[in-house]
Formats: C-alpha cells, sequence, structure tokens
C-alpha cells in the first residue's frame, strides 16, 4: 500500500477530512465555455473569515488545501491568504489561470512553499483556447505565467479538460508542457453547471471521440490495462465506498457553504452559522454520503464494473439520485472496455418501456 | 563537539494525523510520515534550541531512552530529513529559515 493510500485509510479510520477544496471566489477573467459556475462576487467570505475558517480546518486535520475558484488571484487578499494557509501548515495546490502572473507573484508563490499550481491549458492554438474561454490573448498570458512559475522552481501542471473543440489538440498541450517543463494531466470531464443548467454537457465528446481518447497510448499509459474487462467484483469492493467526497474530503464555497465535493451540489452546512468541526461530525447530508456502500447503490451493485468504475455519486446526485448511477461514467466504462453497464441497460429497459407504452397507447386509440 | 541548529524548511506541509506526523516537501512533492520521537523533534526545530537540547528536554524526558543512544538517533533523523530538504541544519542559530531554503533549493 503507498504512504498516500495509508494515509486515506487512516483518515477515514479517524474521522479526519483530510482534503478541502476551497473556492475562494466564483469571480473570474476568463468566461470558459464549459464552466459549472456562475460568476457572482457578492457576499463572499472576508479575509477575516477566511482566516477563521482555515484555523478551524487545520484544527480538525486538514493537510491537503486545494485554493481555487473562479479565478483565485482576482482577490486582492489571495496572497494574505495563501501565507496565512502556509503558516498553519497546509500542503497548497493553487488552481489558477495564471493571466495574473507576472515575475512578482511567480516569486511570491514559491517562497509560499505552494506544493503545485495546477493551470488549464485548452489547445496551443490562440484562437481555439481564446475561443473557449472568452478572452483575447489568454493562452499567451497564461502560457507566459506557467514560464515565470516555472523559472521560480515551482512545479506546475498543465490541465487538458478535452471537449469537442479542442480534443484534436491534446498532443499540443503536451509538447507545451513538456517544453516549459511543466506536468500534463488530461479530463474528458464535462459537468453540469451547479445550478442544474445541462446545456454545457453539449460541449462533451461523443462516445466515439471518447473511445479514442481511452485507447491512445500517447494520453493512456497502459491504454490495453485501462480498456481491459473489468475484474471479478468480490466483497471488499462490494463494501467499498465510492469515493473520498464526504468521507476524508469535503467543498467549501466562496460563501462558507460545505458540500462533500465541488462535483456533488449537496449542502451540507454553513461555516457562518456553524463550526467546521460541527458540520463535520453532526451533518445529517455527510451521515447520509458517508452511509453508502458500494454494495448500497441502485443500479450499479450489480455492475460488473463495479470495481473499476469512476462513477462520480456528485454526477449521480445531480441526475437525481446519490445512489442511482451517474450515465456520464456508465458512458466512459462502456466505451473503454466495450462491455454495457448496469446502468445503460436499465436506461435500454426504461425507454423501451417507454416506446413500449407509446406503442400500447397507439394501439388503444 | 560543533552545536547543530536545526529549523523546519518553509516549503514544507505538516500535520498530525492521529499519532502520527504527515509532511509533504514542496521542492519535490515527496510524502513522509513520522513516528511520534520523530515528530518531536520536528516541532521542536525552531532554528534556535540546539538538537542536543531538544533531545535532552523532550525524549528524553518523555520517552525511555539514554541521552547518548537518543543524540545518536537524533543527528541520523536530522541528517536524513535535511537531504529531502525537510529540516535546515546549521552550526550556527538559524533565525531566517525563508531565505537559507530559497538558497538552498
Amino acid at each position: 500500500m503507498s504512504l498516500m493510500a495509508e494515509l486515506n485509510r487512516k483518515a477515514l479510520g479517524l474521522g479526519v477530512p483530510l482534503s478541502v477544496h476551497l473556492d475562494v471566489t466564483y469571480r473570474c477573467n476568463e468566461r470558459c465555455e464549459h464552466c459549472y459556475l456562475e460568476h457572482d462576487g457578492e457576499n463572499e467570505l472576508t479575509t477575516a473569515e477566511i482566516r477563521n475558517f482555515l484555523g478551524q480546518f487545520a484544527e480538525a486535520g486538514v493537510f491537503f488545501l486545494t485554493i481555487s475558484g473562479g479565478e483565485p488571484l482576482l482577490r486582492r487578499d489571495c496572497f494574505e491568504i495563501i501565507a496565512f494557509a502556509r503558516e498553519l501548515g497546509f500542503n497548497i495546490k493553487l488552481k489558477t489561470n495564471a493571466v495574473l502572473i507576472r515575475e512578482k507573484e511567480a516569486r511570491r508563490l514559491r517562497e509560499l512553499g505552494i506544493e503545485q499550481v495546477q493551470v488549464s491549458i485548452y489547445s496551443h492554438k490562440p484562437e481555439v483556447h481564446d475561443a473557449i474561454t472568452k478572452l483575447p490573448g489568454s493562452l499567451s498570458r497564461s502560457l507566459n505565467g506557467v514560464r515565470l512559475m516555472r523559472a521560480a522552481g515551482l512545479k506546475v501542471t498543465l490541465a487538458n479538460v478535452l471537449m469537442r473543440s479542442n480534443s484534436a489538440d491534446f498532443a499540443g498541450v503536451q509538447q507545451l508542457a513538456a517544453e516549459t517543463g511543466a506536468h500534463y494531466t488530461v479530463d474528458p470531464t464535462i459537468t453540469p453547471m451547479l445550478n442544474g443548467d445541462t446545456a454545457v454537457l453539449g460541449l462533451r465528446l461523443n462516445s466515439d471521440e471518447l473511445r479514442a481518447v481511452f485507447h491512445d497510448e500517447r494520453l493512456i499509459q497502459d491504454a490495453a490495462d485501462f480498456c481491459a474487462p473489468p475484474g471479478p467484483v468480490d466483497d471488499a469492493i462490494r463494501e467499498g465506498i465510492p469515493c473520498s467526497a464526504g468521507h476524508s474530503a469535503c467543498y467549501v464555497s466562496p460563501w462558507g457553504e460545505v458540500y462533500p465535493c465541488v462535483q456533488f451540489p449537496l449542502p451540507c452546512g454553513d461555516l457562518r452559522q456553524q463550526s467546521f468541526s460541527e458540520i463535520w461530525r453532526n451533518s445529517a447530508q455527510l451521515a447520509e454520503v458517508r452511509s453508502i456502500r458500494a454494495k448500497d447503490l441502485t443500479t450499479c451493485s450489480s455492475c460488473s464494473h463495479l470495481g473499476t468504475c469512476t462513477r462520480c455519486p456528485g454526477l449521480a446526485f445531480m441526475e437525481g439520485s446519490m445512489r442511482g448511477p451517474s450515465s456520464a461514467d456508465c458512458e466512459k466504462s462502456f466505451v473503454r472496455t466495450g462491455i454495457t453497464t448496469a446502468g445503460m441497460l436499465a436506461d435500454h429497459s426504461h425507454s423501451w418501456h417507454r416506446t413500449s407504452r407509446a406503442q400500447l397507447v397507439q394501439i388503444r386509440l | 563537539m560543533k552545536a547543530c541548529y536545526i529549523a523546519r524548511s518553509p516549503n514544507v506541509a505538516a500535520r498530525l494525523l492521529g499519532d502520527e506526523m504527515i509532511m509533504m516537501s514542496a521542492v519535490d512533492s515527496t510524502l513522509f510520515n513520522l513516528n511520534a520521537v520523530a515528530a518531536v523533534i520536528w516541532q521542536s526545530a525552531d532554528g534556535t534550541t540546539p538538537l542536543s537540547e531538544i533531545v535532552q528536554e523532550k525524549i528524553c524526558s518523555a520517552f525511555d531512552v539514554e541521552f547518548s543512544e537518543a543524540l545518536r538517533d537524533a543527528k541520523q533523523f536530522v541528517s536524513d530529513l535535511a537531504a529531502h530538504g525537510i529540516l535546515l541544519v546549521s552550526e550556527a542559530p538559524i533565525l531566517d529559515s525563508n531565505s537559507v531554503a530559497l538558497a538552498t533549493s
């Protein structure tokens, strides 16, 4: 077992929230077409509130702190927040578009001992990247920020979200990562907006494009293994938890609301009303999330993919039930392996049922 | 015997998890966990208290161990962590660990 897996196991056993993702603002200087946020900045947490909450996180045992947004550097107190968080001993990952990073900011981030910075880059072509961010010149500015941070000695990862409009450009982004000495990570996940709007899902890769991504050795190190049929489902898998959301990790919004994860919009408490420890220990919503084992999932428990599926409980929740399947993850499991999922079969029988019903109605008419 | 001062590197994140200390270096993203004795040394590494004093006051008083044996083990531990940039080591008090860390990383 790796040390990280051992830490997660220990945190789960102790009930410690090992990781918190804190969005310090939803305001942003980009308007990415796939973004799941509304960019409202009204009544967001003050500096004093954030300092107070960071202290509560540290006291509760939080070690990994992701500071994100929106664009976190739009907050004038962002460096003060990071500096205070570092004083409290957090391991910090900063998610930024790097548009506002100059030499001074890069140096300051390095001095503060940030562990890593993640920057979203969609394409090596300005016309493609800038069309997604809707900010002219953004690719050039982001890459300038990346280079300055690398020169300052920071570990930088280029996060390449793949959509229909940029899926052909991943090799170019990989090349940019190699040129700048950055790491590269790819993600084909597009989620509904937190307000429930699903229009952005039209930007997702279609099944053929997703299949091509999952079978491409340039993106997936051992594609044959990754795309192999799932192994047998045993008791350890059935008794397992779906993911760390709500168990050893949670999300905090720019207004202090606590959720199991940034992709799991189930309100669990409000830091402006209750302490973090109180929410973490006593939230009925978190208790419900924590009560679910793989064997309890309504459709997925009978699925052959149960042990290997990337099923996101947050996406399932947005589709109607935190115990149900996430259709996006059903599709991923299917295009990876070519083996249908229980969720797809359930959908199929459901649509057959609808069709049959329509036919019956026709007959009756 | 030369004095040995130790200071926590500002490039390190650390947190107590149960009875052990977890830490990660921002320099190379290496994850460590320290047992209770090592955690005491880490927490006492203020740059101005000599290692021998830390061992005498914090280790020997709390754990059943001879000073010479504890100091020998502590020096080895300090050397290992210093190699990963987790601890800064000097024969003189370390008053500004930030500038020392940036100069050596």
